[in-house]
């Protein structure tokens, strides 16, 4: 696998991916502290009276002490998925949790359960499931180790016991309401910075996400020509006798640029797109979690407020005060290192991805050069016979 | 091809320019002129330079020259002119006859379409086409008095019209064949081509919004920033790329369209032998038929129906004074007709033996011309995916360094 041997080349400290499989991901710790494992694969569709539903085999091989087996395989549905990141949003509100793949989507018109749409959101579950493993806090939450290894009724029942539907709503509106109360006033610089990178980043994420896709259709397009193009010169070469060859020679090196057209706009589809999209997403997430860094500020801030304003009973507040000078503290560190993390993981991604196109386009050159070349090379073979019978007498 | 006008003189239409006049209506309109110059070959040229000769002419002119040697020579494939009107565009050419790019094309068609002439062995001896390039006034009035309008035949210009030929030559009903299969294949491709250099067009174009998002986001990178910022400019130049890649793909199309051209030539050749045969064979079946007549009144047989011999039959014969005088004139028609055929068929021999020589000849210049207009496109291409692997390539290094 020579794209191994690229990363390589970057920089020492990106260490490689040992299983082609999970090739798109880096790992802080190199390979051979990697105890985790996950794949996600085989689709199955289920169908019952209320619902059609799709789920999908996650296994997981690990050597961490904590899991009871190596070895684990179980089946889960998407809404599986949205429960563990709802959970693990709960558990740890100011770290970057990664994107899930979309409920449904409506651009492209892609049919719910097309084998496309299908394939598309099985790689993108396998990224999500892989990118919690690597996160040096994530990994090592409990819902995602249950998630991993609980057979179906055993998560069923796990799902039943945290804190209700209610209660989680009642958060959701606390923390909109906070927000509305403008939690901005003592943000620290970083995230205020942080605030302004990721509206830009979001902004020009997006723009790259639409010129991709804008040029997958117009290789599509190029490519469905392209096809009629070739046999128009085989159909000329029956009508002819001394240029037949060269007509069928300019079919073939038709024919063979298409196919190349076909592997190129396929490189684009598998490895650019996802991540683009996937990036898109990100910026969402990150958006949200500012947001909730502001409002774990804005507790503090309120309170703090509303202290100043009681000075009979400061003592019993100034406990309670200290709680959330901690809890935003530890938030803002929270952040302050999974942003970091982020920011060397995206550039990872950008740059493999985008490097990834340009090897695309190179081969795809390369290929049609070695096509005309041979061409080429074939009718100065015939020249040179033409030559030679006209100097015979 | 020793005697060839193209040996001997430098023929070239350099120059186009826009015109107002008026014309045969006395209306006002624009046209484009264009310049030919002409020069004497010396031998030998030592440092002595003949002089430049210049005359402007318009589309029309060639079309009437062109016209007045299809008429003139109708044994010949006469090369054809570049079209009047901008035909299988694709969406960055307009179909604008006055577009300078199409004006620029239509010009070096025109230089090829005289140079085509000069160099073939009949046509570059014809008169009136060296006065084409070399007498501007009075051309026009000197091509009218060769009264070749009368000699045309407008038969030929019903292109779908049929003669039931019962004795064609085989090779030209199977040119003729060739030539619709020609002109059929040469337009779809043509068509097709221009659709894929459409999409090309679009591929290349939309990496160019590359170039102005990734220089945006740079601004905000501190890493990546100069990474991004230079493949964008990589981009910028890959998009840009494509404009002289395409226009130089359209000389190629050029070339191909000149033989769908030359397809229409070709056939009109065969569409002559037919005619010809045709109007054989209809004055052949005439003299039998007077023969045939003129037994029947000699000898009192009739082996044939005929009204006539009804209504003898029915009314009395003719005196045999009425019937010595129609035989007589049978018989000088048919001594008429005789001469006719004899020299019909000699017209026919003639045009089939002088016309194959110049298929064979258009044959072996067309084989040569589209092998070469291929190769022309394979390098082409080649050249296409050189560039292509050095702007990735550089882009492919800016990448590695975000």
């Amino acid at each position: 696998d020579t794209s191994l041997v690229e990363v390589n080349s970057f920089s020492a400290s990106v260490p490689i991916s040992p299983s082609s499989m999970i090739n798109q991901y880096k790992f802080e710790d190199g390979p051979e502290l990697r105890d985790l494992f996950i794949t996600v694969d085989d689709p199955e569709s289920h169908i019952t009276a209320i619902e059609t539903f799709i789920t999908y085999r996650v296994v997981t091989k690990t050597t961490r002490g904590e899991f009871d087996s190596s070895e684990y395989e179980v089946r889960r549905r998407y809404q599986d998925f949205l429960w563990l990141k709802s959970k693990l949003e709960e558990a740890h509100p100011t770290l970057i949790i990664p994107p899930l793949p979309e409920k449904f989507i409506m651009k492209g018109m892609v049919e719910r359960f097309s084998d496309e749409f299908i394939e598309t959101r099985r790689k993108a579950l396998h990224k999500f499931l892989n990118r919690i493993a690597d996160h040096p806090t994530l990994t090592f939450n409990e819902d995602f180790k249950i998630f991993l290894t609980a057979q179906a009724w055993e998560l069923s029942s796990h799902k039943k016991q945290g804190p209700g539907l209610l209660s989680r709503m009642g958060q959701t509106v606390r923390a909109v309401a906070s927000s509305v109360r403008g939690a901005v006033k003592n943000r620290p610089e970083m995230f205020t910075e942080m605030n302004n990178y990721m509206e830009t980043f979001s902004q020009k994420i997006t723009l790259l996400d639409k010129i991709a896709h804008r040029i997958y259709k117009e290789e599509r397009d190029y490519f469905n020509e392209m096809k009629e193009y070739g046999p128009i010169h085989t159909l000329w070469s029956a009508s002819e006798e001394d240029i037949a060859d060269s007509l069928k020679g300019i079919a073939s090196c038709i024919d063979r640029c298409c196919k190349a057209t076909e592997r190129r706009m396929a490189g684009l589809s598998e490895h650019l797109l996802p991540i683009l999209h996937e990036y898109v997403l990100y910026s969402e997430i990150l958006m949200g979690v500012l947001k909730r860094r502001d409002q774990i500020q804005g507790e503090l801030d309120s309170k703090v407020d509303t202290l100043a304003n009681k000075k009979t009973e400061k003592d019993l507040f100034s406990e309670e005060i200290g709680k959330l000078e901690d809890k935003v503290e530890r938030a803002n560190n929270a952040l302050k290192a999974d942003w970091d993390r982020w920011k060397q993981n995206m550039q990872w991604d950008m740059r493999s991805s985008f490097t990834n196109v340009a090897e695309n386009n190179l081969r795809y050159y390369e290929e049609c050069l070695a096509t005309w070349e041979s061409f080429l090379a074939s009718q100065s073979v015939d020249l040179h016979v033409e030559e030679d019978s006209e100097d015979r007498p | 091809m020793e005697d060839c006008l193209a040996k001997k003189m430098e023929i070239t239409v350099s120059e186009a320019e826009k015109r107002t006049g008026r014309n045969a209506m006395n209306i006002q309109e624009t046209y484009t002129a264009y310049l030919i110059e002409t020069r004497a070959v010396e031998s030998q040229s030592e440092g002595q330079c003949a002089p430049v000769e210049s005359l402007w002419r318009r589309y029309s002119e060639f079309e009437l020259l062109r016209n007045y040697l299809l008429v003139t020579y109708p044994h010949i494939v006469v090369p054809p002119l570049p079209e009047k009107r901008a035909d299988f565009v694709w969406h960055k050419l307009s179909a604008d006859n006055m577009d300078p790019d199409f004006v620029e094309r239509r010009r070096i068609g025109l230089e090829n379409f005289l140079l085509r002439v000069a160099s073939h062995p009949v046509l570059c001896q014809d008169k009136i086409f060296y006065a084409f390039l070399t007498q501007e006034s009075g051309w026009k009035e000197m091509v009218n008095e060769t009264g070749f309008q009368l000699k045309a035949d407008s038969r030929l210009k019903a292109l779908n019209a049929t003669f039931r030929v019962k004795n064609p030559d085989k090779r030209f009903t199977e040119l003729k064949h060739y030539s619709d299969e020609l002109q059929s294949v040469i337009s779809h491709l043509l068509r097709v081509r221009a659709r894929v250099a459409d999409r090309l067009y679009g591929v290349y174009k939309v990496h160019g919004n590359y170039g102005r998002v990734f220089s945006e986001w740079s601004a905000i990178e501190k890493e990546m920033g100069d990474g991004l910022q230079s493949a964008g400019h990589h981009m910028d130049v890959y998009a840009a790329s494509i404009d002289d890649i395409l226009e130089e793909e359209e000389h190629y199309a050029d070339q191909l369209k000149e033989y769908l051209f030359y397809a229409e030539a070709l056939r009109a050749v065969c569409r002559k032998h037919e005619l010809m045969q045709y109007d054989l064979e209809t004055a052949a079946q005439d003299l039998t038929s007077k023969k045939q007549q003129c037994e029947e009144l000699a000898t009192g047989t009739v082996r044939t129906f005929s009204l006539k011999g009804m209504t003898s039959k029915l009314f009395g014969q003719e005196t045999p004074e009425q019937r010595e005088a129609k035989i007589k004139v049978l018989e000088e028609q048919i001594q008429e007709g005789e001469e006719q055929l004899k020299s019909k068929n000699l017209e026919g021999r003639d045009f089939v033996k002088s016309a194959w020589a110049d298929i064979e000849r258009f044959k072996e210049q067309k084989n040569h011309d589209l092998k070469e207009a291929l190769i022309s496109y394979a390098v082409m291409q080649i050249s296409m995916c050189k560039k292509g692997i050095q702007v990735w390539t550089n882009a492919k290094e800016c990448f590695s360094k975000m």
